[in-house]
């Protein structure tokens, strides 16, 4: 603002007073110190009044309980853990159990989501149908619901002594889903590597064979080599250490099975519903990013020519994506967060535990911190990989 | 169908040859119960430029949408260069290849840059090196002179620059016909101009093209046969000294009225 007028400028002080109030910067600038100065005052009323009711009541504060001993068991555990370890071990084996429920959760609802989003804009009506009335079930049935269904599916299985074979592989029953499994052998460590290495190699044959196409012009077909990269080198290490093949057969034994793996109920039972929950939404997020890209985009690449699976690879998915991934990401951090429903079940997560810790050392306060702070930094962390997944695929517009 | 060599229209002043790359016979075409081309027949000689107007929603567009397929007629025959189009894959394949089209909204891939544009077409289905695919690319942009812009975004580009690389990207398949779908329908005035100069010049060049719009200047200096067209029906066809000085039809006098009026 300049003083053009002579007239104005006659009266410079009272100018310059209305100038700073009516100044959009200077509004700006106090409406966020007043802001922020409320925040930091409720919250340390909140805090002194906490502190000043637990001291009246006799309650420790502080975090200290954390390197106390434990004294209770727990069912499932990926990591060593017994009831003479820490309050903080055992959180730490809630967390596991979390982070696994959540992965192996992530990784079913991602794969059944994208088949059934891509069944829903088949032109089969059948397939059509199906994939509509799935997602219309399990995402209007509340997630609970769905864990807490699953858990007593599986309950109402046959005890072991009547358990379900899966065609001499496994059971199923009542203690959960028990597979067979080879015996520890030092060729798996290296068909471990191997596998790493498969996956490298086709990595880079998949480059090398770009590579190839634009100084040649020939396209080859790299689904199948990478499948054999991929699958052919464990099983070369497996034959190089003279094939090692003896397995451990689950066998019925008492109450129980001997021998092979067990996966517990509850995690299958958590692990199904909210898996199902989330590949309903994930369902309709693929079907809203493949819809979303413009019919032209697909009349341009056909009047181009292009074969229908390069429509798909070079035209259609790279934009899809860029639809897919900000709402996918808010899914797998809701699907995180529902996995704390093991609570119903009995599966040993985080606020299942949590819980426990905080019944006996009465630290209400801490625990539920500790609880909310752990998922608040595994929620951002899977944000931050999404966000950085999805500025690789963003499109530039100027 | 019989197959008598149809007489080629008078434009065949510029056509270099008799026989027609294009051949449509008693087109018709259904959305539904809705009939969008009532039995169109057209046939287009090589290097002819033909010109489709009418109000919209008379079936033009439909109408060169059926000559590559993005349209799927029901009735009649299409025949592009000898070759039948039916559901063969192949044969569809063949005919794409052969045609360029442009489109209204430039339909530019996006997430691509525009050389990137250009070479998608030549590499994936011409299987060209990539550095053969991106000179060519680059001889296309000096063509609809816009070179300098190869390593920009289509969306960085303006309406106008983005229709002559979406002219640029269908010329590099080197297609022998080129289908023009109202392509300065969205285009702000001031970039009209700049597309139909690189039409023009593209004309010039000796190329089959078929083009929609209602630029009624740029017919009457390029078509060789302008069609009339009005509610699926083909209603005139005529160069366009006779379209323009004296139509037959009375639904063409009253589309003409109203467009030249301004």
């Amino acid at each position: 603002m300049t003083d053009a007028t002579p007239g104005r400028a006659a009266k410079p002080p009272a100018r310059r007073l209305k100038d700073l109030i009516y100044s959009e910067f200077f509004r700006t600038v106090i409406y966020q110190i007043a802001l922020a100065g409320a925040v930091v005052l409720l919250g340390f009323y909140l805090y002194q009044n906490v502190v000043e009711n637990l001291s009246r009541q006799n309650i420790a504060t502080g975090f200290g309980f954390l390197k106390e001993v434990s004294q209770f068991e727990i069912g499932e555990t990926l990591i060593s853990y017994s009831s003479r370890d820490t309050y903080g071990r055992a959180l730490l084996v809630g967390l596991m159990n979390t982070l696994s429920v959540s992965a192996a959760g992530i990784v079913v609802a991602t794969v059944i989501g994208f088949s059934i989003g891509i069944m829903r804009v088949s032109s089969n009506w059948l397939l059509q149908r199906i994939a509509l009335t799935y997602v219309e079930i399990v995402r209007n049935i509340p997630v609970i619901l769905q864990v807490i269904f699953w858990a007593a599916v599986i309950r109402n299985l046959p005890a072991p002594r009547q358990a379900l074979e899966l065609w001499g592989l496994g059971f199923l029953s009542n203690r959960g889903l028990t597979f067979l499994l080879p015996v520890a052998d030092p060729a798996h460590a290296w068909m471990l590597a191997a596998l790493g290495i498969g996956i490298v190699a086709a990595l880079i044959a998949a480059r090398l064979a770009r590579r190839h196409r634009e100084a040649t012009g020939r396209y080859i077909d790299m689904l199948w080599p990478s499948v054999g990269l991929i699958l052919g080198l464990p099983l070369l290490t497996w034959l190089a250490f003279g094939a090692p093949h003896e397995l451990s057969f689950p066998e019925r034994q008492g109450f129980n099975f001997r021998g092979g793996a067990t996966i517990s109920p509850e995690f299958v039972a958590l692990m199904a519903g909210i898996a199902l929950y989330s590949s309903g939404f994930i369902a309709e997020i693929v079907r809203a990013g493949i819809q979303a890209t413009p019919r032209g985009q697909v009349e341009a690449a056909r009047s181009i020519a292009l074969r229908p699976r390069f429509i798909l690879r070079y035209v259609v998915l790279p934009q899809a994506l860029r639809v897919i991934v900000p709402p996918l990401t808010s899914q797998y951090v809701s699907l995180i967060k529902n996995s704390s429903i093991a609570v119903v079940i009995g599966y040993p997560d985080l606020v299942n535990i949590g819980n426990t810790v905080m019944n006996q050392t009465g630290q209400a306060v801490e625990a539920i911190a500790v609880m909310m702070v752990v998922y608040l930094i595994v929620s951002l962390v899977t944000s931050i990989a999404m966000n950085f997944y999805n500025r690789l695929v963003a499109i530039k517009e100027r | 169908m019989t197959q008598t060599a149809p007489t080629p229209p008078l434009a065949a002043q510029t056509a270099t040859a008799a026989e027609p790359v294009i051949q449509m016979k008693n087109v018709s075409k259904w959305y539904g119960q809705f009939q969008v081309l009532h039995e169109v027949s057209l046939d287009v000689a090589k290097g002819e430029r033909v010109v489709v107007c009418g109000p919209s929603g008379s079936g033009k567009s439909t109408l060169i949408r059926c000559i590559n397929r993005l349209e799927v007629h029901q009735s009649g025959d299409i025949f592009v260069n000898g070759l039948e189009m039916t559901d063969n894959v192949k044969n569809i394949d063949k005919i794409r290849r052969n045609i360029g089209m442009v489109f209204q909204n430039f339909n530019l891939f996006p997430h691509l840059t525009v050389l990137e544009n250009l070479t998608l077409g030549p590499m994936l289905t011409r299987q060209m090196k990539k550095s053969a695919a991106e000179e060519l690319a680059m001889h296309f942009l000096r063509k609809v002179r816009i070179p300098e812009q190869a390593q920009k975004y289509p969306l960085q580009l303006s309406g106008g620059q983005q229709q002559r690389v979406a002219i640029a990207r269908s010329l590099c398949m080197e297609p022998e016909i080129m289908l023009f779908d109202e392509p300065t329908s969205a285009l702000d005035p001031e970039m009209i101009k700049e597309v139909l100069d690189t039409m023009i010049e593209l004309a010039e060049s000796g190329m089959t093209m078929i083009v929609v719009t209602h630029e009624m200047g740029f017919a009457r200096t390029v078509a060789d046969q302008v069609v009339f067209m009005a509610e699926g029906r083909k209603i005139e066809a005529a160069p366009p000294e006779e379209f323009f000085g004296n139509p037959r039809e009375e639904r063409t006098r009253a589309f003409l009225d109203q467009i030249l009026k301004h």
